[in-house]
Formats: C-alpha cells, structure tokens, sequence
C-alpha cells in the first residue's frame, strides 16, 4: 500500500497495460478526499502535537474474485485512489497476485527506489570533506 | 463592534470583480502562468503557503498563489477556507524525522558528526547578485553532481547531544491525545503543544522578528543550531476499517533543533536546553525563528524571568496567525458609518462644552 499510494497516476496508466486485466468492480465507498492531521512530536521525541493537515483521497472497492481493496493515497487525485483500491483488491486474488506483484508493484517499487537514490546522490554530492590546514615544521 | 447591514453596490462589486480577473491575468500578450509551472518554480512560496495556510498540498497552494495574484498571506487564507470543506479522515502517527529522506542537513554546533554536513539545495553560499542569466529564457541550469551514497540515514543529533547528560533530553509522551486549535479556540494556559501548533502555522514575518528580539537580548538565550534538516518523511495513519498502520505518501519537512545555553534555576542543573522548529516544506528560517520562539516560551517551565515579548505566551500565541490578524486588521475597511456616527456626536459634544468652559473662564 506504501508502493501504491505513491505511484501517480501517469505511472499506474503506463504498466497497468502491460499486466493482466483487473477484475470489474463496484464502488463500495468513495472516491473521498478529505484531511489527515499530521503530528509531530515537541522537541523531536516528546509529547505529540498537531502540526498541520494534508489531503488525502481514500477508496474501497470489491471486485468480481471478491477480493475488497482499500486505498488512502495523498493528495486529491481520486483516479489513483480508485486504481489502487482496485489493485490492492486484485492483489488478494491468488491468480493475479504474482503477475500483479511482478509487473506492476515491482516496477513500482524499482522506480521509487530509484528516485530516492537519485536524490540521496545529490545530497551526498554536496556533503562537505573538511579539511586541516596542516603546518609543515622540522 | 456593530456592523451596519449595507443594500447597494451589488454592481460595484461585480465589477470590481471582473476587474480583478482582468488584472489577475495581465497583459494577455504575455502567456498565461500555468498552476503547474507556480508548483514546480515558485517551491518556496508553495512552501510558506502550505504552512501558514495550515494544509500539506503542493497544487492547491500553487493555485492559491494564482488566484491571489502572489499575495501569500491572502494564499494561505484560501488554503484554511478550502480546509473546512474536507472531512478529517485520520490523524497521523507523530512523524518520524529520524527516519527523513535528508536533502540537506546541518549542525553549527558539530563539525564531524555522524551523516556529515549535507548542504543540500541552498541559498547560503551565494553572493546574492541578481543572475540576469535568469532573466533570459531557455538557458539550461547544470546537472547537479552525484556521489555516492554512505550513510543511508542520518542520525538526529539529538542522540549525539543527549550523550553527556549536558543537554536536555525530551520529556517522552504520555500518550495523551494533543490539543487541537482547529477544534478548540485558544485557552490559557497553552500546554507546549498547543503553543507548537500556533507557532507552525505561524506568521514568518512575525516569527522571524520575534526570534531575532531573542538574540537582540529581549529574553535572551544564547543559540546554537545544534541541527537543521530538510526532507521527505512517510505519514502513517490506522484507518478503522483496516486497523493496522499504513504509509499513505510522503511529505516534505524541515526540522530546527536549536541548543541554548542556561545557567540553571533552583530545580534544573546548568546545561543546554532547547528550542524546536518543525514546518512544512523546506522553510529554513521559520523553523529557527520558530524554535528560538518555542524556547523562549519556555521561560516560565524553565524558572528564568519571563518578560520580553517573546517570553510572553499569551502575546505570541494572540498574534502570531497572519489569518486572524488580516481579518481584524482588514475588517477595519468595512462600513463602520454607524460606529462613527456615534464617535462624531461624541467628539462634537466634547469640542461644545469644552468651548463652553472657555467661554465661561474668560468671562469670570
């Protein structure tokens, strides 16, 4: 569901071609956006308090193999909720898990990797190497 | 305050209206600026507008700034407004910025500590001349270097300072649900965690010459940032119907640890203290002014005497929302006729008997 509720919808319209059809479905519930309140905690550690809210967009579908799927996805894009509600369903189906794993949630998860590499090489690129001046004395 | 009802100036106002579309889209023979490109090109602003507005979400910021033509206080208000239409589904699980996606993370307080001096994307190190290279379009920036990557997270110094017991320690949870100012109007006295809501959501403006009358020595508590980091961290929520955590994306942080020094008081041996800054986005200066005010809010708790402004709770707290202080401010434009009608026949009566007065001690 982490994989999923990162995976834009432009990501999801690009592999979901390449793997078996998902199942018709029916809209159980949504898709909602609403608001999550997010927390922190004073001084990093202690006491939780409320910092702000985000948006989410939630979605629960079930499917024609009766698997039930929900999806929470930030933002407010109620296409990629719906898409993966209907994954996380088809997901639990046992003839379309493996395939669904490999060509979608796998490629998936490679991609986010990917970016979070990218921008931890970028980061590491500008990690400051001190160095001493050292004085030469006989 | 009484507000007088108004009839008229229904026309006025709409086309005052179709005015301000008009002057909103400017000269239509410039191309018109995309939401997509304010989202992807003005972050910062993005960033404060996330904050004071109080809600996590780049595009709806991004159309804020549009619509409000770049003014980012009147931004952050369409942001709170939009806010109250949304149910809350969820609240999260404190966010972990241990566990941050670091873009940039410094310590002025360690040279060498665990994860390094990461400068990320800054502003710090530029010489702060405008780049007329800007001005002409089309000019490919340079691909940022890579290198690879050692530590694959950084650890908070907090960990690292706390070692020799010389630095306060974070007081744990007690599990108690935070209060929450968008469901309780501000009471007195405010725990620490209604104050850090207030302060996140705060006015930078405000913050920023707060926390600077700190160092000026109005409340003066010596800083040092022991660490300022910037990054992605996952938001966990449980959600009912599942009853179990899940990851639902991530957002983007920046975390202010400020160190201070403090002699002491008759409880608490001499040591560091410290200030907290937490905000939305990669807003460097409201997470300082924010944790140099936090910690100054803390005089009370700590024993020192509490009497600069910024050691004020009630003052802080009362005037940090740009959102409540536009509103009283700007309310001040609304018909006010009855109000001064009344103030008129007063100050008239003063200025006839105080002629009377005049007249009768010139008489006698």
């Amino acid at each position: 569901m982490a994989i999923l509720a990162r995976a834009k919808l432009a990501e999801l319209a690009e592999l979901l071609p390449g793997a078996p059809a998902l199942p018709d479905y029916t809209v159980l519930r949504g898709p909602q956006s609403g608001l999550v309140m997010l927390r922190g905690r004073a001084g990093g550690g202690g006491e939780a308090f409320n910092l702000g809210e985000m948006t989410v967009t939630r979605c629960t579908v079930r499917d024609a193999a009766g698997g039930v799927g929900h999806a929470y996805v930030a933002g407010r894009d109620g296409e990629q909720a719906a898409l993966a509600a209907r994954l996380d369903a088809a997901l639990q189906s046992p003839a379309l898990h493996d395939t669904l794993e490999a060509q979608v949630i796998a490629k998936l998860a490679e991609r986010q990797a990917a970016r979070r590499r990218a921008e931890a090489e970028r980061a590491a690129a500008t990690r400051v190497r001190f160095f001493t001046m050292a004085t030469m004395r006989s | 305050m009484a507000y007088v009802a108004v009839k008229g100036g229904e026309r006025a106002i709409d086309n005052a209206h179709a005015w301000l579309a008009e002057a909103r889209r400017g000269d239509p023979a410039v191309a018109e600026i995309g939401v997509d490109q304010i989202e992807a090109q003005l972050g910062r602003a993005i960033d404060r507008v996330m904050a004071e507005g109080s809600l996590h979400d780049r595009g709806l910021a991004a159309l804020a700034i549009k619509q409000a033509q770049g003014d980012l206080i009147e931004a952050a208000f369409l942001l709170r407004a939009y806010r109250t239409t949304l149910p809350r589904f969820a609240a999260s699980a404190p966010l972990d910025t241990e566990a941050m996606q670091v873009r940039r993370r410094i310590s002025a307080v360690f040279k060498d500590l665990p994860g390094g001096q990461v400068l990320g994307p800054t502003t710090d190190y530029t010489h702060r001349l405008l780049d007329f290279a800007l001005a002409a379009e089309g000019i490919a920036p340079p691909r940022a270097p890579r290198a690879d990557v050692t530590d694959e997270t950084i650890p908070s110094v907090n960990a690292i300072l706390a070692h020799e017991g010389l630095i306060e320690r974070d007081a744990g949870s007690s599990g108690e649900e935070p209060a929450d100012l968008t469901r309780e109007p501000l009471a007195f006295p405010a725990g620490r965690d209604v104050r850090l809501q207030a302060l996140a959501r705060g006015d930078e403006g405000f913050l920023l010459a707060l926390g600077y009358s700190t160092q000026r020595g109005w409340g003066g508590t010596h800083p040092f940032v022991g660490e300022l980091r910037v990054g992605e961290v996952g938001v966990e929520i449980v959600p009912p119907e599942l009853g179990f955590a899940i990851d639902i994306g991530d957002v983007s942080l920046t975390e202010c640890q400020m160190v201070n020094q403090f002699a002491g008081s008759r409880s608490v041996k001499p040591q560091f203290t410290r200030g907290y800054g937490l905000v939305f986005g990669h807003a460097e200066r409201k997470a300082m002014s924010m944790a140099l005010v936090d910690r100054a809010m803390r005089a009370a708790e700590l024993g020192e005497d509490a009497t600069a402004p910024a050691q004020n709770i009630e003052f802080v707290l009362y005037h940090c929302d740009n959102i409540e202080a536009t509103g009283f401010v700007e309310h001040l434009k609304l018909p006010h006729y009855v109000d001064f009608q009344s103030e008129l026949e007063t100050v008239r009566r003063m200025r006839a008997d105080a002629d009377a007065a005049a007249i009768r001690e010139a008489a006698e």
